[in-house]
């Protein structure tokens, strides 16, 4: 055990130490948004770990970023109050969706297709109000001069780069409370068996909800930080059902049960997005989604764990099904 | 400490149990029987919250639970097995049962969770080992796991579903034995539904018979066993296997 956390915090300090040596900008961008991936999709498996598999989280994120963006540009929030205010947002969508599921027992298959309606609306309602976001052509938070604390506008990579990690670690910091605690046994339980569950006293509604809270506030917070960084937002980018397959996507391919899935997800698709781009430029455009979805069907086949998943496995005389961060 | 009024359960056209009525006094074992869809599941399944009643009452300790949410009715201190064992899978034994430990008592303590999980293993005879998995299990083991969750969730009252399907002779009489010993030790009122009607009826003080939905008989095991009606609807008309249950019930307890 003391070993793990040494060489967690060795790992912590030489990503913190990491932009102070090396400060290529092209690199140092792909590494905030790998972090800013990576924390959107740790967001993701805390539910989507338990069967909970949401199509709707492209809408959380886009209401996390939309709702930011537009209050700093029409009512002059600052992101400070406006992420929150976005989160509370996406939180308050979350209950309404999913609690007339949770209490009328809408799960599996129906589940994910009242979910994918979800990113499907409101991916329709910025489209549809583009006299305010833009619509389809995508919206632009309004610039500070230079970097600014208050607008968190910031110039620099590396300060985006320390943001974008310290999120990331929060992300892996909520995704172990939730794997130690009695919140997981009970959606275990859940997971395989509602009606067990509620026999053993646990209040099926109530866990449901509360997990699928957590996961939607951390992906608003995801879509705000998306769109301070690029400072441009489309619904193609950060809302949608793209984004939402996206999610499942990586997630399953680095792996579900393991703390750092996600983030191996976020490293493959983001490094396989670039390397088509730069390898073969407008001629690839819309290529990565077709090698997603022949690389899930492949992955659901032969590695359902995911690579990390499945590395982890190897290493381990006693394979535990939680998984161990 | 349960009275139940005029329970009805109608599903559509369907009535499941049809104006049921009957009291459980503390300390007792009190069992039901009748055969495949005499209703005895869905009363249990009503007593427990699994489903609502379409009229009637149910008090327990005073207050109405009809129609109350499951966790709430087992948080008042009602635990329920199921007919067919229902184990978490992804969880170990002792997760299982430290589950029910932590929501069936409502008090959220996992100190007094892990404590419940000891004991309530300890006392049905499973192994206390935190990591072993659910899926050693026979049979019996299965269903000792079953019952050790329904007792870590601090029950006053214990709804027992069909808790010897699947076991053999010597299983049977080690599980009833069990059960005798929760009321004992624990003092534990029981509610045990059963279609093997020998074992039972070696230890429970009451029984009452259901047949398509309704009460047709109750009172102690060795009058119910040798009431015509309950002869003719639920043992058929073969007189010696009738003569066979009224004999096994007048066997002295326990042995």
């Amino acid at each position: 055990m003391n070993s793990r956390n040494a060489a967690w915090a060795t790992g912590l300090a030489a990503l913190i130490a990491l932009p102070f040596v090396y400060r290529e900008p092209y690199h140092l961008h792909l590494l905030v948004l790998i972090l800013i991936w990576s924390f959107a999709y740790t967001s993701w498996s805390i539910m989507g770990r338990f069967g909970l598999v949401s199509l709707g989280h492209g809408g959380f994120m886009g209401v996390g970023a939309y709702v930011t963006a537009l209050l700093w540009n029409h009512l002059g929030v600052s992101p400070w109050i406006g992420i929150p205010l976005s989160m509370v947002a996406a939180g308050a969508l979350a209950l309404v969706v999913a609690y007339p599921c949770f209490r009328f027992r809408i799960t599996g298959h129906y589940f994910v297709l009242v979910t994918l309606a979800l990113s499907g609306i409101v991916l329709q309602v910025i489209t549809a109000t583009r006299d305010y976001t833009g619509g389809s052509l995508g919206y632009t938070p309004n610039r500070t001069k230079g970097s600014q604390l208050l607008a968190l506008q910031f110039d620099d990579k590396v300060t985006w780069y320390l943001i974008a990690l310290f999120v990331w670690v929060m992300g892996l910091l909520i995704w172990r409370w939730v794997d130690r605690s009695m919140s997981r046994y009970a959606m275990e339980a859940i997971s395989e068996d509602e009606d067990a569950a509620a026999a053993a006293g646990v209040n099926v509604t109530a866990e449901k909800l509360k997990i699928t809270l957590i996961s939607a506030l951390m992906t608003a917070l995801a879509g705000a930080l998306y769109c301070q960084y690029q400072m441009f937002i489309s619904p193609d980018t950060v809302s949608g059902i793209a984004v939402s397959l996206q999610m499942v996507f990586a997630v399953i391919v680095g792996g579900l049960y393991v703390s750092l899935g996600p983030t191996v997800g976020a490293i493959i698709t983001i490094l396989l997005a670039e390397i088509l781009r730069i390898g073969f430029g407008t001629k690839a455009v819309g290529w990565d989604n077709l090698v997603y979805g022949v690389l899930l069907v492949v992955f659901i086949i032969f590695l359902p764990k995911g690579i990390l998943g499945s590395i982890l496995d190897r290493f381990k005389t006693q394979p535990k099904p939680s998984g161990t961060p | 400490m349960l009275t139940v009024d005029g329970l009805v359960k109608r599903f559509g056209g369907f009535t499941a149990v049809n104006n049921v009525s009957f009291r459980v006094e503390q300390g007792e074992i009190l069992g039901l029987i009748g055969p495949n869809g005499s209703g005895k599941s869905t009363i249990f399944n009503m007593l427990s919250g699994t489903l609502t009643p379409s009229a009637g009452s149910i008090l327990f300790n005073g207050s109405e639970i009809g129609g109350h949410p499951p966790h709430r009715i087992i948080n008042s201190g009602i635990g329920r097995t199921f007919q067919i064992p229902r184990p978490f899978h992804r969880l170990s034994i002792f997760e299982n049962v430290a589950l029910a430990g932590y929501y069936g008592q409502g008090s959220h303590s996992r100190a007094r969770a892990d404590e419940a999980a000891e004991r309530a293993l300890a006392m049905v005879g499973l192994s206390t080992d935190r990591h072993a998995s659910v899926d050693g299990l026979g049979a019996a083991g299965l269903k000792k796991l079953e019952l050790a969750k329904a007792l870590a969730t601090g029950p006053k009252l214990l709804l027992a579903d069909e808790s010897l399907g699947g076991l053999d002779e010597t299983e049977m009489d080690q599980a009833a034995e069990m059960l005798r010993k929760i009321r004992d030790e624990l003092g534990i009122t029981i509610i045990w539904v059963e279609h093997i009607m020998g074992v039972l009826m070696r230890v429970v003080d009451r029984v009452m018979v259901l047949d398509h939905g309704e009460k047709i008989s109750e009172g102690l095991p060795s009058a119910v066993a040798g009431d015509p009606r309950v002869i003719e609807v639920y043992l058929g008309t073969d007189a010696d296997s009738s003569q066979a249950a009224a004999a096994e019930a007048r066997r002295p307890a326990g042995v």
